[in-house]
């Protein structure tokens, strides 16, 4: 069985994001990039999988701009197979959306026939969390979203999902696309024999008009601005006086 | 002319940096408290290096090694440098002059250390022997078909957790051009060698944890097969083998530097006096602008020194002027952290006062900065006859 992991290149998530000054976006210049947290845990998982001798060939495709190749590269390193890349536009404040994702998603699957797509939930720079449902519904697959557990047993995969209040666990028939939350697992560092040999991995490259999709936004960004400030908050010298206040001022008790 | 890295590269560094602040800075400040690192914790370390197949990351493939060129190994090393010493010092890289390992010994000594069987540590200096080596009073006597080992070693980092030691000693007196010069050969002593002792040294103010020992040898007596290279060679395998470990002090400087720099820059930015970011104030900003400008300069310079041994170019003198600049850039900007942070700098609620402290040894280890720039002025001075 192959697995494709798509994986997409993000604003790090340690970098402390700035909003452009015209309000059009974040700025994206000059500031570190990585793999989505949430694409490395389902390249983790992929791994696993094939370590566990229950899939064949991990592949990870990332489509973006031509730098998300450093991205498949980071995949590679840390034990994909193979990268597809798909370019699909040169400019770095342009983010793809998902239903044009999942379009060129449904491309590569069709040209792939993986038994699994892994992807993460969302991607962190604008937590749409929608490619994965999209691409299961352009497919007509089943789908199991926020994964936190997963196994597969015969032709089915049983998923753990994190969802309000608790833990869900459903059975999908494969080929199938799972949606990975943070606790699935804790990605690996990418070894120093794997770095090496990441370079010599294949990387296809490709357009997003090789597979005939339109990519041009259908979403208009009307306004950008930065989370509200948090307000300092109050010391309180006794629990009487935290009683007191969160009684009376916070109205919370 | 080319600045960037590869794709290679830039993996190597951040996966060493992930490994520094996910393994390593957690354990910090529990290792600088106790005052060395327990077994276990070591061992943790050093499994997980191994798994990462980094271990011996300064090592050619022909011994097990990754083969990194000097200047990946210089990122490495600089991207360690941000974390303990105390605790790096299990992401191993054993001592290269192990490359001279003949025979047996390679078995013995080389392949176990590439594989972290065995940790190793190197004892060159003596309390009457620091900067000027060639004057050890560690001797190594001929008594029938083997040698005789009588003297003492201070300062010497990682022998608490080491299972062999190199041990230079001196082996007789040749005239040259300046007067007549200790002899010295290169031993190789396991622990637990009768007549070798291996003791705690001095409580130092830097890299609490990263232990120094004293090693005494009283008629200990070693076969022929523990002579590392040639038998009165040892200055050779010492210049030849530990002239690189200088870029090592001095890219890990850098690496240090830029983590002091970013808590210095973060504060600068969100410490309010007078109504306003303390960055503002121009007597702030400035440390800041200067602090950089340091930073970068010497990160250039120990990268160009060890590119310059990559292409087979003479960088004694580069790297030299690395290890000056660099040591000496970690000392102001590490002051300069102090005195941005105010009060709560020299408080051990915030690392700044340890990195502060930890500092101060980088200019005195691996040779001083009086004898790096010993080394520069002469490297420039001698061609001309002065
Ligand atoms: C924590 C620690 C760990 C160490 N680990 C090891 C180790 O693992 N193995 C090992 O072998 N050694 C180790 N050393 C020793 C270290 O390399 C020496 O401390 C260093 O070489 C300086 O020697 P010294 O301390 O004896 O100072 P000295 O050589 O006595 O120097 C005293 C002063 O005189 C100056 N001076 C000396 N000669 C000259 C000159 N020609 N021109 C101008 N100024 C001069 C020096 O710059 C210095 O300021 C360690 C030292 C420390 C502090």
């Amino acid at each position: 069985m192959k697995v494709l992991v798509p994986v997409k290149r993000v604003i790090d998530y340690n970098v402390k994001v700035r909003v452009k000054a015209d309000g059009s976006g974040v700025d994206l210049a000059n500031v570190k990039m990585s793999m989505n947290p949430f694409d490395e845990i389902a390249v983790e998982e992929a791994i696993r999988l094939k370590e566990k001798g229950l899939a064949t060939e991990v592949i990870v495709v990332s489509i973006g701009v031509k730098q998300a190749q450093e991205t498949l590269r980071t995949a590679l390193a840390m034990g994909a197979d193979r990268a597809i890349l798909i370019v699909a536009t040169d400019d770095v404040q342009t983010d793809i959306e998902p239903l044009a994702v999942a379009k060129l998603l449904k491309a590569v699957v069709d040209a792939e026939a993986p038994g699994l797509v892994l992807c993460g939930k969302q991607a962190i720079d604008n937590d749409m969390n929608a490619t994965g449902q999209m691409l299961s519904a352009l497919l007509g697959w089943s789908q199991a979203t926020f994964a936190s557990e997963l196994a597969i047993e015969g032709d089915m995969a049983v998923v753990t999902r994190e969802v309000d209040g608790g833990l869900q666990t459903i059975k999908v028939k494969m080929p199938t696309i799972v949606t990975v939350d943070l606790r699935l697992n804790e990605p690996r560092y990418a070894s120093l024999p794997n770095i090496m040999k990441a370079k010599k991995k294949p990387l296809d490259e490709k357009t997003a008009a090789d597979y005939g999709v339109d990519v041009s936004p259908r979403l208009t960004v009307v306004k950008t601005t930065e989370p509200a400030g948090r307000k300092a908050g109050v010391k309180v010298k006794s629990v009487d006086e935290l009683i007191a206040k969160l009684k009376d001022e916070a109205g919370v008790i | 002319m080319h600045y960037g890295l590869t794709s290679e590269q830039e993996m190597i560094v951040s996966t060493v940096r992930s490994f520094v602040e996910n393994e390593i800075y957690p354990l910090e400040k529990q290792i600088e408290d106790l005052g060395f690192v327990p077994h276990e914790i070591g061992a943790e370390i050093k499994r997980k290096t191994l798994d990462l197949g980094f271990y011996a990351c300064n090592f050619p493939e022909s011994v097990g090694g990754p083969g990194l060129s000097h200047l990946e190994f210089a990122l490495v090393e600089r991207e360690l440098g941000r974390g303990s010493m105390a605790l790096t010092h299990f992401f191993g890289r054993p001592q290269n002059i192990l490359m001279a390992c003949t025979g047996e010994q390679v078995e013995r000594y080389l392949l176990p250390a590439v594989r972290g069987q065995r940790m190793d540590a190197l004892a060159m200096t003596e309390p009457d022997a620091g900067s000027d080596i060639r004057g050890m009073k560690t001797t190594a006597r001929r008594d029938g078909g083997d040698w005789v080992l009588n003297g003492t070693k201070h300062f010497i980092s990682g022998a608490e957790h080491a299972d062999f030691v190199i041990v230079f000693a001196a082996t007789g007196e040749e005239a040259t051009s300046a007067g007549p010069k200790k002899k010295i050969t290169t031993f190789l002593v396991d622990r637990g060698t009768p007549g070798f002792t291996i003791r705690d040294g001095y409580k130092s103010v830097s890299h609490r944890g990263y232990k120094n020992m004293i090693l005494e040898f009283d008629n200990c007596r070693l076969p022929d097969a523990q002579v590392l290279g040639q038998v009165d060679g040892g200055f050779a395998v010492m210049n030849e083998w530990l002239y690189a470990t200088r870029i090592t002090v001095a890219t890990m400087s850098v690496g240090r530097a830029r983590r002091v720099f970013d808590l210095m820059l973060d504060y600068a930015a969100a410490r309010k006096q007078f109504d306003q970011p303390i960055g503002r104030f121009q007597g702030v900003g400035f440390q800041l602008a200067d602090s950089i400008t340091e930073i970068d300069a010497a990160d250039h310079l120990t990268l160009a020194s060890a590119w310059r041994l990559d292409q087979g170019l003479p960088a004694n003198r580069e790297i030299a002027s690395a290890k000056l600049y660099a040591t000496e850039m970690l000392a102001r900007v590490t002051d300069r952290a102090i005195q941005i942070h105010g009060g709560m700098g020299l408080m051990d609620d915030l690392p700044l006062e340890r990195f502060w402290r930890d500092a101060r040894v980088e200019r005195i280890w691996d040779g001083t900065s009086e004898i790096q720039r010993h080394i520069i002025s002469r490297d420039l001075l001698r061609p001309l006859g002065a």
